[in-house]
């Protein structure tokens, strides 16, 4: 494996057909699936402290599916993706919140969701002041603290 | 050979700041060794893309996640509740959420009310003024009038209540309850050079627009242009002592890994509720073998949390989610003591706006919320920018088997034994972190909201660190006197949130804050006779 590359081509193709198993591309919404190059290289390319984990659960899935995912008939594929999610725990975790980080901070998933693509600062959002009328009734109560 | 100085600060966090401050006009040579260095606000995640992922990683508030060189590992398996902390100038006020109740005048007599733990041996009335000067150093907004606290004059307005405290405060006026808008230490106008928050919704980790007050943006510039001095990535080993017993200075290791002696004629600690009994602990020597400060056994012991119960759920409109601070209101309903609940002292509601994007997906797929596969979408633009949270901040009683110890193995980069915490949820707690659920669950339900979820404890919620040096006028049941001051070493000093006697059902900052101005102006008035 090079240094550069945290997982074998074997887990990079699993770790695909797994990304877009648990989020598929879908026209009703007009969104990739998180087999998406763009997405997946923005996984491999932030792996980082995360690779340890999501190597032990991509091991995990090989052992569960026996070939690679993605050659897998969609009713296998799925019961095995299942089977995954069931076995839980910190590294199937990190996996999951791996292709859920990178997807949801893809420029086209951002603006589907109806987002703006950008950090926060320094632009940041307005936030409506609200109608402190509602605070009248809380006003009239009595003191509500203990002297001591 | 370092020159002594006249008061050595260890700790540049909330108390550490706020006492530097405060004794600086004394023009004694002060000088404070923190172990983090100044953070660069230009680098906090929401300047970047990945502003929600850091969040589990070099942004984590477990400094065991995070791993910084800064930070020390904690060994915390056996708590329910994982200590989080940020490690640098400012302290863990670097991450902070910025809420900022005070504890109320019960709080200090809890025994004399209730019957359980023990009085304070200062009250409300005592701290008060350093309260409201510590309000004005920090920047604190809010809303003059509220029936559930005694009265206080916030230096700037409320933080707008937004989409999410609309829909709250409609619900808690349909229930009857109290609710206001928090006090908080975000800048709500331009405020002593600090720019005023744009709701970038990232004050947990850290705010890059310096709207909100961590210490290293408020106390410490002004401490710093009064003369202290501070010197960074120092870590502190050990307190030493001469042949009197009184503290001769510390042992450090400093930014080049090199251990270094600095004398000193004063030491006050300011390392938080475990960094604190962990320095004293690390102190032993043949007049102190249990550790510096300890004839009384009590340091490390009765160590406080304020388990969080946090519930949420989903309604219809949109909310706020990460689009404004995740402060917003506050209600008192449940914070004083009535026996026929089950459980005696009471919790604070604080409530939240949402959550960001991702935020919203992890969370809710570790909750079973969240499909895989092609339901995923719909479900998620159902959930996303719809969380309402809220969370009963339940008061921890202390007990003395929860603690803080030395871990016989984990140590930190420069091989100092590493903290280890035992911890358990006490009965009293237990019974009011059900009755905060059932009653949040009420909120929700007024509030419509689908889909509610429970996390109780928050795993990583250890980020109030309490009890773990107390104060008190007897030297058998507690660390430090009425005015922070070790019974044992009579030129040691304690400020941050180990001298808390209870925990009340708040957060604390306010209140360590309040009480370290107070032991810093104690000090001044006694400094001709300070060890007699
Ligand atoms: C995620 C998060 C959210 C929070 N939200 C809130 C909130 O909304 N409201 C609220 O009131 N509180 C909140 N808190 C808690 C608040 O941050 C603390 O109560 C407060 O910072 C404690 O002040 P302190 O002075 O006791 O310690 P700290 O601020 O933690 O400062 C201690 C300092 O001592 C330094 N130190 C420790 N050991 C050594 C050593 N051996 N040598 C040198 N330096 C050392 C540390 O590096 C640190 O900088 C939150 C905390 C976290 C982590
Ligand atoms: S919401 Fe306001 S205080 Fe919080 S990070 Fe953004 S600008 Fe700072």
């Amino acid at each position: 494996m090079p240094a550069d590359n945290p997982l074998t081509p074997a887990q990079e193709a699993d770790l695909a057909a797994i990304a877009g198993f648990i989020i598929p591309a879908s026209d009703e919404f007009d969104v990739p699936g998180a087999d998406d190059p763009a997405i997946q290289a923005d996984m491999l390319a932030t792996l980082g402290r995360d690779a340890p984990l999501v190597r032990e659960a991509l091991d995990v899935l090989a052992r569960l599916a026996g070939a690679p995912l993605g050659d897998l008939d969609p009713a296998r594929r799925e019961a095995v993706a299942l089977a995954l999610r069931a076995v839980g725990g910190p590294a199937v975790a990190a996996l999951t919140r791996v292709v859920l980080q990178c997807y949801y901070r893809d420029d086209r998933v951002v603006r589907s969701l109806g987002l703006e693509p950008r950090p926060p600062y320094p632009q940041g959002h307005v936030l409506p002041d609200g109608d402190w009328s509602l605070l009248d009734p809380v006003r009239a109560r009595p003191p509500l603290w203990r002297r001591a | 050979m370092n020159d002594p100085v006249d008061v050595l600060i260890i700790g540049a966090g909330a108390s550490g700041a706020a006492v530097a401050w405060s004794l600086a006009e004394t023009k004694m040579h002060i000088l404070c060794l923190e172990q983090g260095g100044w953070m660069n606000p230009a680098q906090y995640p929401s300047t970047g893309r990945d502003w929600e992922a850091r969040f589990w990683g070099d942004y984590s508030p477990s400094p065991n996640i995070r791993g910084r060189r800064e930070d020390y590992p904690i060994n915390d398996d056996n708590s329910p509740i994982k200590v989080v902390n940020f490690n640098a100038v400012g302290g863990s006020t670097i991450f902070y959420t910025a809420h900022f109740p005070r504890l109320h005048p019960s709080d200090f007599r809890v025994k004399s009310l209730d019957g359980v733990a023990d009085d304070w041996p200062v009250d409300y009335d005592t701290l008060a003024p350093f309260f409201a000067e510590n309000d004005r150093m920090m920047g604190v907004s809010g809303l003059a009038g509220d029936p559930a606290v005694p009265p206080r004059d916030p230096p700037m307005p409320p933080l707008p209540m937004g989409r999410s405290g609309a829909i709250f405060a409609k619900a808690m006026n349909r229930l009857g309850w109290h609710w206001w808008p928090s006090d908080t230490t975000v800048a709500t106008v331009d405020y002593e050079g600090r720019a005023k928050c744009i709701n970038l919704g990232h004050c947990t980790p850290a705010c890059a627009q310096g709207a909100k007050a961590s210490t290293d943006i408020t106390y410490w510039p002004v401490a710093q242009r009064a003369g202290v001095e501070l010197k960074t990535h120092c870590r502190v080993h050990e307190i030493t002592t001469n042949g009197d017993g009184m503290a001769a200075g510390v042992v450090y290791y400093d930014a080049d890994g090199k251990e270094q002696f600095q004398a000193a004629h004063v030491v006050v600690l300011a390392c938080n509720g475990i960094g604190t009994p962990r320095l004293l602990l690390n102190s032993t020597s043949g007049k102190f073998p249990n550790g510096l400060a300890n004839s009384s056994g009590l340091v490390g012991r009765n160590l406080m949390f304020h388990p969080y119960a946090q519930v949420y759920g989903y309604v219809a409109d949109e909310t706020d989610s990460n689009r404004a601070p995740p402060t917003c209101l506050w209600s008192k309903e449940f914070y004083e003591t009535d026996r026929s609940r089950g459980f005696v002292r009471g919790y604070s509601f604080q409530f939240g706006r949402g959550v960001g994007p991702i935020m919203e997906a992890v969370t809710s797929e570790q909750k079973g919320l969240l499909p895989w596969g092609a339901a995923h979408h719909a479900v998620f633009r159902r959930l996303n920018g719809h969380r309402l949270t809220l969370s009963a901040i339940c008061e921890d009683l202390p007990e003395a088997h929860n603690r803080v110890t030395l871990d016989p193995v984990l140590k930190d980069c420069h091989g100092i034994p590493a903290p280890k915490i035992d911890y358990t949820i006490g009965e009293n707690t237990a019974r009011m972190m059900a009755h905060g659920i059932a009653r949040a669950k009420d909120v929700l339900a007024a509030c419509e909201a689908t889909d509610i979820c429970v996390n109780s404890p928050i795993l990583y919620g250890g980020w109030h660190l309490l009890g773990t040096a107390r104060m008190g006028t007897d030297p058998e049941s507690s660390v430090v006197n009425e005015w922070g001051r070790s019974h044992d070493v009579k030129n040691l000093f304690i400020v941050d949130g180990s001298l808390f006697v209870t925990s009340g059902g708040v957060n604390p900052t306010s209140t360590i804050q309040a009480l370290a101005l107070y032991v810093a102006d104690q000090m001044k008035q006694r400094l001709a006779n300070l060890f007699d």
